[in-house]
């Protein structure tokens, strides 16, 4: 099967390709060499006028596991006049699954959705190792995505005792033992020790903080974890939610955990809800000039952003302290749920107002990140979904950093507190295509170590998605007129025209197998289900494809 | 020659024990180790050889027995799906896209257990924990409106009562045990404090608790037939506990105030976390029945009680739930998966499920298999079919099968059903 695609403006910035008019050649699923193939016999797309890019890469989204599906168990609200019915595909006997869902869509409307933003491969943000059976069989019901999922370790008892011990060798094998059992994509992060901290009712607010029964840090499992990372030779760095997420003045813990990496790779999630100046128990102001000063100064950092959007939305995360004070805030209802040995996580409803001051400014602070951090290559497109929003508002947020007349409007709109003093209009940047590009496919592929995506140079995946160039981003970046993944259409004018499965990324480091006999020792008496059962089998994936890591 | 194999899991209850050992000769279990009587039941009694499907009570072919399912499928206008809650997710994946592309209901035993557990949990969450924090970290315990002790055997010396923890090393001495019932139970024989209330009072006798957690008054002597002062004292303790547990049944959700009894229990929950750490953990009954309800909430939103007939997910407890359907008439098929409605509903919605044209796939020939139309005889999850179950704190386990078998998987058959209707 072989798939031209001509005349089309292309931007592929990992190949420097910048608007240029070029042909684009896919056979058996992957982008090839013009030279290589046969044009004859080709399935021709006219996409004169068009734009291409490669297949969209989020680069953190929660889709999949436990505290999603609580979510959706949370909330029927939500999925009141969300509903997406099931459709016969064209030229075929087969049907699409319903589905419902607005911030916590069902799994099948979540795939289509994403496909038919031009999205093709998404990470799903966290998983408790011990619920990563549940991640991959709602995966199993996400078609047509690739994706998979970190892995939480922030609060890992047994990687806490061999901190606590000085026995870091120990705790690498046993992350790399943890990556393989749970069928994980790489090393996450939450809120280290904070978590743990919390079954106490407590929590860090320091990074020399002491996790309470460990007499560790966060700043100690930061650091262990990062090096772990480098030292098993993951694909992705270590990906890091750290502390005081959502309060005032918690940019200087950020600032202070960005530089304590010294020069170490790593990824800062939603950025935007850990970039608050001002000072506990004050009003809250942006601290992202601060923030994105540091990010700027320092190339082994890379960012995304979790940038608000005015809706009803859920919020989710590991962090069950963070969900707790946010129920306690807003007076919505709360699910949390901790989980032996490793972690904890809650979920909690949350409307981002316009109107309301301290929402306006995490709408400022969010923009105000991506425009002022200068490489794109550093800084990526996303919700945090549904944390921050829907990932499906994500071409709103393209028409807001393309468009600086569109950007000045919603400002006029928002509070008259949040307006005063702000940074927003003095920031003229307009992101080019190129730059979009860069921020939801190029940038996070590469640092995600998935060298077949996020660009279309010979070899890479046929993830490719085709635009109508509209002069309103947002229309044109909702709507793609093609989307294909490995070389097969799966959805026309915005719509999902073909359902196959996606694949499950996941890595396998290498590790000691003498490791085992202690890792089962810790799981038979700080675990309630036996050794046996523990891992996730490779026959539990439909569809697992292993991305190598690299040791070096 | 008998095989030993060592952690099977069981799929009983929602306990889903995972260190039972078996020992197998000539394809049969013989014998069982740590299994509670319910479990060493669902082993023991067991037989894997493959049974014929039924058409009527007649012994027919497979190919036969499907093609009459999908006719019956295919004639009927409002299809019902029912069940679900004893057999694995996969199972459980496909009855629902059988649903989907049906346009059927589709309703779990949730609807007859804790369906009102999660309408509360809807209207004010839930705090909640996985067993293991229970077993490590609890020191206060309370059941209400439940009786482990037989309906979930193994729960005690499992998970919550009897284990030594990490911050419990003395186990059953470092723990206080509240048990709240209506009658005296073998539950409540081995609690610290037994509090015994009138039938029908649990929502007044949690209210009060709320009202007395906040520190507040209550103008009455008694309520529900206890004492305030014994009230004020499992309050006292409550929040003075380092963690505390509480686990809750039948005796709440299926009694009068149903699911505003639960939400009482839920919002109690949560506003001791202002004071201590507090969880509280459903006691789902049967083995799947919490991935019954993660798989419906992923695939439609909802977790029980969905109608797809107008061509998308509908939620209506009390509208789509399968005993209403029936007792109304409704529904003009039904198929049931791994569950016995005609043994357990009200005779009403029982007697009308023998009035329509029903299709049964369960390893055993049940009560309603007797009636049904069509009766196909699965294997069994966990004894002779491998599969995913969710424990009652939605731990997913993978069960692998410790007998050969010949029979086909639950989800088998759903898939042939839907090639047979050229439904996928």
């Amino acid at each position: 099967m072989l798939i031209g695609i001509i005349n089309g403006k292309v931007y592929d910035p990992k190949n420097n390709v910048d608007g240029e008019i070029k042909e684009i050649w896919i056979r058996d699923g992957k982008v090839v060499s013009a030279g290589d193939v046969d044009q004859s016999r080709a399935e021709m797309i006219d996409a004169a006028g068009l734009i291409i890019m490669p297949g969209g890469v989020d680069i953190h989204s929660h889709i999949a596991g436990g505290k999603v599906n609580a979510g959706r168990k949370l909330r029927p609200d939500d999925s009141r006049g969300h509903e997406r019915k099931r459709m016969q595909l064209p030229q075929s006997r087969r049907v699409t699954r319903s589905g419902t869902g607005f911030s916590v869509p069902s799994t099948f409307k979540t795939a289509y959705s994403y496909v038919e933003m031009g999205y093709t491969t998404v990470m799903e943000g966290a998983s408790p190792p011990l619920m990563a059976r549940h991640t991959h069989e709602e995966f199993e019901d996400i078609p047509i995505l690739d994706k998979g999922g970190y892995i939480l370790m922030g609060n890992n008892h047994l990687i806490m005792d061999y901190i606590r011990r000085d026995e870091r060798e120990k705790a690498r094998d046993y992350v790399a033992w943890l990556l393989n059992a749970t069928k994980g994509y790489g090393i996450k992060i939450v809120n280290p020790g904070g978590v743990e901290n919390f079954k106490y009712k407590k929590n860090v607010t320091e990074l020399d903080d002491k996790v309470i029964g460990f007499d560790v840090t966060p700043r100690q499992i930061i650091e262990t974890l990062s090096w772990i990372n480098d030292e098993l030779g993951l694909p992705h760095v270590p990906h890091i939610h750290g502390l005081n997420l959502g309060l005032n003045g918690n940019f200087l813990t950020t600032a202070e955990t960005l530089k304590g990496m010294e020069g170490r790779q790593a990824h800062f999630t939603h950025l935007q809800f850990m970039s608050y100046g001002g000072r506990m128990g004050k009003p809250v102001r942006s601290g992202a000039a601060e923030i994105a000063g540091i990010v700027n100064e320092n190339p082994n950092i890379t960012v995304d952003v979790g940038q608000i959007i005015f809706c009803d939305t859920t919020t989710m995360t590991a962090d069950g302290p963070v969900q707790y004070r946010l129920h306690k805030l807003t007076g919505n209802k709360w699910f949390n749920d901790d989980v032996e040995a490793e972690t904890g996580g809650g979920v909690t409803p949350c409307i981002y107002k316009k109107s309301n001051p301290f929402n306006a400014i995490q709408w400022l602070i969010g923009l105000e990140l991506f425009l002022l951090i200068d490489d794109p290559w550093q800084v990526f497109l996303t919700t945090d979904h549904p944390n921050a929003g829907p990932f499906t508002c994500y071409p709103q947020i393209i028409k807001l950093l393309t468009d600086r007349d569109f950007r000045g409007e919603v400002f006029s709109g928002i509070s008259k507190i949040a307006q005063k003093g702000a940074l927003l209009p003095e920031l003229d940047r307009e992101y080019s295509l190129y730059e979009i590009a860069v921020i939801t496919r190029a940038g996070t592929a590469q640092r995600l170590g998935l060298d077949n995506k996020g660009h279309l140079g010979a070899g890479a995946d046929g993830d490719v998605t085709i635009y109508a160039d509209l002069d309103d981003r947002e229309k044109m970046f909702s709507h793609p007129a093609y989307v294909f993944k490995d070389g097969v259409l799966v959805a026309k004018d915005g719509r999902v025209v073909c359902e196959r499965p996606g694949n499950t990324l996941y890595v396998s480091p290498d590790f000691n197998p003498d490791i085992e006999k202690e890792i089962r020792g810790h799981i038979e008496s700080n675990y309630t289900i036996s050794f046996d059962h523990y891992p996730v089998r490779r026959d539990e994936l439909s569809q697992g494809k292993q991305i190598p890591c690299e040791v070096s | 020659m008998s095989t030993l194999i060592e952690n099977a899991v069981c799929t009983f209850c929602g306990c889903l024990c995972d260190d039972i050992t078996v020992e197998v000769d000539n394809n049969r279990i013989v014998k069982t180790k740590r299994a509670c009587a319910n479990g060493r039941g669902l082993f023991m009694e067991y037989d894997a050889t493959p049974r014929k499907p039924l058409i009527y009570g007649k012994e027919v072919s497979w190919e036969e027995a499907i093609a009459e399912c999908a006719s019956i499928l295919e004639n009927a206008d409002n299809p019902l799906i029912y069940g679900l809650s004893s057999t694995s997710t996969e199972a459980q994946k496909k009855a629902v896209e059988l649903a989907d592309r049906l346009g059927a209901v589709i309703d779990t035993t949730s609807s007859v257990c804790h369906g009102p557990t999660a309408l509360a949990m809807q209207t004010v969450g839930e705090a909640t924990c996985t067993l293991g924090e229970v077993s490590h970290r609890a020191d206060l315990l309370v059941f209400w409106g439940c009786n482990p002790a037989v309906s979930h055997m193994r729960h005690f010396s499992r998970y919550s009562l009897m284990p030594k923890g990490k911050l419990v090393p003395n186990g059953r001495k470092d723990r206080s045990m509240y048990v709240v019932d209506v009658r005296p139970t073998a539950s409540s024989k081995v609690a610290d404090h037994f509090i015994q209330i009138k039938p029908g009072s649990d929502y007044e006798v949690l209210t009060v608790l709320r009202v007395l957690a906040q520190g507040k008054k209550v103008d009455a002597d008694q309520v529900g037939g206890v004492a305030i002062e014994q009230l004020q004292q499992l309050v006292d303790r409550m929040k003075g506990c380092r963690y505390g547990a509480a686990f809750m049944g039948m005796g709440l959700t299926m009694t009068r105030g149903r699911d505003i009894n639960v939400r009482e229990l839920f919002s109690l929950v949560s506003e001791l976390n202002k004071f201590t750490r507090f969880s509280v953990i459903p006691m789902r009954g049967h083995s799947n029945v919490a991935g019954a309800d993660q798989v419906m909430t992923w695939q439609t939103g909802y977790p029980f009680a969905v109608s797809f007939a107008r061509g998308y997910p509908q939620y209506g407890p009390g509208e789509f739930t399968a005993v209403d359907l029936l007792a109304r008439g409704e529904v003009d098929a039904a198929l049931i998966i791994a569950s016995d409605p005609a043994a357990h509903f009200p005779r009403g919605a029982a007697e009308y499920l023998e009035q329509i044209p029903t299709i049964v796939i369960d390893p055993e020939k049940n009560m309603t298999a007797k009636a049904a139309r069509v009766f196909l005889p699965t294997a069994c999850c966990g004894i002779d079919a491998p599969g995913t179950y969710y424990r009652m704190d939605n731990i997913s386990i993978y069960a692998r099968p410790v007998v050969a078998s010949g029979r086909p998987r639950d989800e088998d058959v759903l898939t042939g059903i839907m090639e047979a209707m050229k439904l996928c």
